[in-house]
């Protein structure tokens, strides 16, 4: 086991236990709960390998159905989005390779890359989750209103985690 | 065969993508239809007991308001007894009670998990197979219906809320005694609705709309809520009735879990006479 991966474990159990102490108990006006858990995979490195980071997604997603009775449905909207990413990444990036276990983090690739990337994929990710979720046609555009809703709360809440995590020091020893 | 080997492994990514989604909804409707997620929910012990030293710590923080929430009950429970009425009829007679059998028998449970803000939402109570909790029993409160019980473990239990999808309860409208179906809708958890009501009963904002009975899961004429609106659709002929929930799904803290002692040889009854 190496320092990656104990790293990534902490950050895994750390996500987890803000999600379900935290902020499964929110809801604003009544039905809007944030997600920070998919920090997790949009945090994984950019050279992760594909079946890693899918697996992962699996993971992250089913244990947080375990702990909000949702069987299934976290599980399969955080593939989806773990699928989409490195077409979003190719999609929204100039250069077209990183450098070796490189994080996608405000200090390396600059604050609106970040806000850019975590849009896109946390509203797919959530118009897919609500969508299992209800799972009828005829509620669509309550569906898509909701999701909108609920993805610029998580936006806001990743974004700031990013903030807080982001390296001060390098201000620092200059 | 080689060559749809290399296939697949070229593309591996997307080959797990969709076997991991099969899994899922594999889950999803396993979980849905069957209501078998014996394994993974939160009735297991894990989370369960994650959940129950959680609900610990912020019970201390609600210990007034659910202090206010009792002592309110015992006056209720205290004005029902023999003693707070007057006697007006002085002769003495004794009468043993044939006609009056018991039918339901209460659990007192706790929550300690609840949601609110999903379509589907679920409930955890933390008593479960060894203190008698037996799946599709139902869950109350004096002013309301909470849920039905899907799933138990030996010391836990999961309740579907009746903000769920999946949930209609049988509904009368007291004053008239005609029967419909209660349901939730989603979004606003202090509302919900009511159908098939005839249009030539007369309704008027404010009336109770209480339990039927005719489920055998809830106990008759127990409180649902009171009616804040109503109309009958275009095309329809019945009225679309909505309600104002009495309980606070929110704020849930003690519950009863019904045991309807006649259940089984009702359902067996209804079963055979199906059947003829």
């Amino acid at each position: 086991m190496n320092l990656g991966t104990v790293k990534h474990i902490g950050r895994f159990l750390l996500l987890i236990a803000i999600q379900v102490v935290i902020l499964n108990q929110v809801y604003l006006s009544g039905y809007l709960t944030p997600f920070i858990y998919p920090l997790f995979i949009l945090m994984l490195p950019f050279d992760v390998k594909g079946w890693v980071l899918l697996l992962w997604a699996f993971f992250t997603g089913l244990t947080v159905d375990m702990f909000s009775d949702t069987m299934g449905m976290h599980a399969s909207a955080t593939v989806f989005m773990a699928f989409l990413r490195p077409f979003i990444i190719r999609l929204i990036s100039v250069k077209a390779d990183f450098d070796a276990g490189s994080e996608p983090r405000v200090d390396n690739n600059g604050f609106f890359w970040i806000l850019i990337y975590t849009s896109l994929l946390i509203f797919l990710h959530h118009t897919f989750l609500f969508f299992i979720e209800t799972f009828r046609l005829n509620e669509v555009f309550n569906i898509i209103f909701r999701s909108l809703l609920s993805s610029v709360l998580s936006i806001m809440i990743i974004m700031l985690a990013h903030l807080i995590m982001g390296k001060p020091s390098r201000h620092r020893r200059s | 065969m080689r060559n749809l080997f290399n296939f697949i492994a070229k593309h591996y990514f997307f080959f797990l993508f969709v076997l991991l989604q099969v899994i899922a909804f594999t889950l999803i409707v396993q979980n849905h239809f069957y209501h078998r997620s014996a394994f993974v929910n939160s009735a297991n012990f894990l989370s369960g007991s994650i959940y129950q030293s959680r609900t610990n710590i912020a019970e201390y923080f609600a210990l007034r308001s659910i202090n206010e929430e009792l002592a309110a009950r015992n006056n209720e429970l205290m004005s029902m007894l023999p003693g707070t009425y007057l006697k007006t009829d002085r002769q003495i007679f004794t009468f043993n009670d044939t006609l009056h059998r018991k039918q339901f028998s209460y659990i007192n449970a706790r929550v300690i998990n609840n949601t609110v803000q999903n379509r589907n939402n679920y409930i955890t109570l933390d008593k479960g197979r060894l203190h008698g909790i037996k799946p599709d029993m139902g869950v109350i409160l004096p002013n309301g219906v909470i849920g039905i019980v899907k799933e138990v473990s030996a010391n836990f239990s999961a309740v579907l809320s009746f903000l769920h999808s999946d949930i209609q309860v049988s509904a009368r409208h007291k004053k008239s005694n005609h029967l419909g179906t209660v349901f939730w809708e989603g979004y606003n958890y202090q509302k919900a609705t009511m159908l098939y009501i005839p249009p030539h009963v007369e309704l008027q904002i404010g009336d109770s709309i209480n339990t039927s009975g005719f489920s055998h899961i809830f106990p008759q004429d127990i409180l649902i809520g009171t009616i804040s609106d109503f109309e009958i659709r275009r095309g329809d002929n019945f009225y679309t009735i909505e309600i104002d929930l009495d309980v606070d799904f929110n704020n849930l803290t003690y519950v009863n879990v019904v045991k309807s002692i006649y259940r089984s040889e009702l359902i067996q009854l209804e079963e055979s006479a199906r059947q003829l």
